[in-house]
């Protein structure tokens, strides 16, 4: 797909796309094509210029720098004519406390000028969809967090679209309302809707994107698929070792040629290497007595934390 | 323009709970009012050395003034509060924003809205008047669009305030050093012709007053000389307002 994919079929074709706010650069000159019928991630720390980046898209804010397109149009001068293609999550609800369930998803229709029989339908179909049909005459206010993000995802299908742009789509859910949503985003790509995510569950991004880009400071620091992105940037397996407290310092070292890259945390030390069982036999013969040592598969995780850092910068 | 229907249609979906209240006020209101003032002052005044006010009795003097107040209160109550909520409470125009809807069809939808709860308030009012008995002519119909013109000239604008503030503060402030003090003086319940000569001034400088002679006149099924000056005067202030909010209003939501 890579070369041959041209801007021509992108759904979304972004080349050195900036936004300011004010002097703050919130997306500093990103390069990226979402190709139709693909899930595109966008992962980051917080404040990396996701959201930003998917307002953009979402054209509910302008550029202020570089080319956007998408749907192929040009969202400064066809805002509306695109945005009626598309179905948005926001990373905050907006959903309407003063209506019901169900009237959130009927006058939403209205906004994109479906008849009002055909929102009807559409209004039980996606209800149950979603999961909520027996509250569809209840207020919004009282659902649960995880019951008014389903919601959002209804409402954001309601026109059908070609094109769904989440923002942190289950961020707050319990793990069932998780895998709904999952199961839910998984059956929209089988019928062939383009989505477009961001998140901070490395397990969800795994799960759900074909190929994700790992934004940081504004810019984005790698891109791939999940299984490239792990080759790249980490090794097949992950060695994890615990040591008493005070016997941590006595490491210096001692551990050095037995994995690619060693980290040591406060409270456990990670070796990358290919063969985890082959390094935990290393340890021992060099003498060191771990408290418990685990060997598990790189993933994702082990990818963000090393390319955007351990600690919170802010 | 239909994206501006739909956001009317919106308002009309959540009034549909509330109706029942809104319709009550409507109609209670001006019957206290009428009631209290016009027939119970009304009759100290009659009962005194003057009998009348301006060669009418004070209920028919009273009445098409209160109209005309009435909906200065209801463009201030439509345009802050709930303003405010929808922008950054509930964020009900960033939902709207993200369909094929507007900036432009959001303001366009709101005054449309505004205007329709104008119009209904005013007309309700006028039944409460006919049953008062101070409705002489057919003509006075015409008072309804005049007062929804009056309720425009301090709706748009403050529309266009609210979409600037961050807090609610400023809005007591509105009620405390605008519209109640234009209620009481601007030529409701008593002439403008009365007030200290700097007061009339700042008086006629404002819509309320303007609204309130147009209608008086009209109420009695006649035209005061200096009507196209008044309609003129309301018109400016809603047309300003119109403009101003379409600045201030895609300054806050697109972002
Ligand atoms: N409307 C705004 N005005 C000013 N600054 C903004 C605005 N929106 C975002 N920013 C700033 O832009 C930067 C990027 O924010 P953004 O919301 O895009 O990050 P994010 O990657 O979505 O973070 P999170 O994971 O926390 O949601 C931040 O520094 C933020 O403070
Ligand atoms: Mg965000």
């Amino acid at each position: 797909m890579a070369a041959s994919a041209t801007r021509a079929d992108a759904l979304v074709h972004a080349r050195g796309l900036t936004k300011r706010f004010d002097k703050l650069v919130a997306v500093d000159a990103i390069d990226f094509d979402v190709q139709r019928g693909e899930a595109f991630g966008f992962l980051g720390p917080n404040g990396a210029g996701k959201t930003s980046t998917m307002r953009m898209i979402g054209c509910v804010s302008s550029p202020s720098g570089g080319e956007l397109r998408v749907l192929g149009l040009d969202p400064v001068i066809d805002g509306p004519r695109i945005r009626a293609r598309l179905g948005v999550v926001p990373q905050a609800d907006t959903l309407d406390m003063e209506l019901r369930v169900d009237e959130n998803l009927l006058t939403y229709a209205r906004y994109f000028d479906i008849p009002r029989d055909v929102a009807r339908a559409r209004t039980q179909e996606l209800l149950e969809f979603v999961q909520l049909k027996d509250r569809a005459k209840d207020e919004v206010e009282p659902l649960s967090g995880g019951m008014k993000r389903r919601l959002t995802i209804a409402r954001a299908l309601v026109n059908e679209p070609g094109l769904l742009l989440l923002d942190e789509p289950t961020t707050g859910l319990d793990p069932q309302a998780r895998h709904l949503v999952w199961d839910r985003l998984y059956r929209l790509k089988q019928q062939g809707v383009t989505i477009v995510l961001t998140t901070h569950y490395m397990d969800e991004a795994e799960q759900l994107c074909d190929r994700l880009v790992v934004m940081d400071k504004a810019k984005i620091v790698a891109s791939g698929s999940p299984r490239s992105l792990i080759d790249q940037y980490s090794t097949r397996e992950v060695l994890e070792l615990r040591f008493p407290i005070d016997a941590a310092p006595a490491l210096d070292g001692k551990l050095d040629g037995i994995a690619e890259r060693v980290e040591v945390l406060p409270d456990r030390v990670l070796l990358y290497a290919h063969d985890g069982e082959a390094a935990a036999s290393a340890v021992h013969q060099r003498g060191l007595r771990p408290e418990s040592t685990l060997v598990r598969r790189s993933t994702l995780e082990d990818v963000f934390l090393r390319l955007t850092g351990r600690s919170l910068i802010e | 323009m239909t994206g501006a229907l739909r956001v009317v249609e919106h308002h009309l979906m959540v009034y549909r709970r509330t109706w029942k209240g809104g319709m009550f006020v409507s109609f209670a209101s001006p019957i206290l009012f009428l009631a209290a003032i016009g027939i119970g002052l009304g009759s100290l005044i009659a009962r005194g050395p003057v009998h009348t006010v301006g060669g009418v009795s004070y209920l028919t003097f009273l009445a098409p003034g209160l109209l005309a107040a009435t909906a200065m209160q209801t463009a201030f109550v439509e345009t802050t509060y709930p303003v405010m909520a929808k922008i950054q409470w509930l964020r009900t125009y960033d939902g709207m924003l993200a369909t094929p809807l507007t900036v432009r069809d959001v303001l366009g939808g709101e005054i449309g809205w505004l205007v329709i709860r104008l119009a209904t308030t005013a007309f309700a009012f006028f039944l409460v008047m006919v049953l008062f008995g101070t409705v002489h002519s057919l003509v006075a119909l015409l008072m309804i669009p005049v007062v929804v013109l009056n309720g425009l000239a301090f709706g748009a604008p403050i529309f266009a305030f609210t979409a600037t503030q961050r807090k609610d503060k400023g809005f007591p402030t509105i009620g405390r050093f605008i519209i109640t003090p234009l209620f009481l003086l601007g030529g409701v319940f008593f002439p403008i012709a009365q007030l200290p000569p700097i007061a009339q001034g700042i008086a006629w400088a404002t819509p309320l007053a303007h609204s309130v002679v147009l209608s008086r006149s009209l109420a009695i099924g006649g035209m005061n000389p200096s009507a196209l000056i008044d309609v003129a005067v309301l018109a400016a202030y809603a047309t300003l307002g119109i403009i101003a909010a379409s600045i201030t209003l895609p300054r806050r939501l697109v972002r």
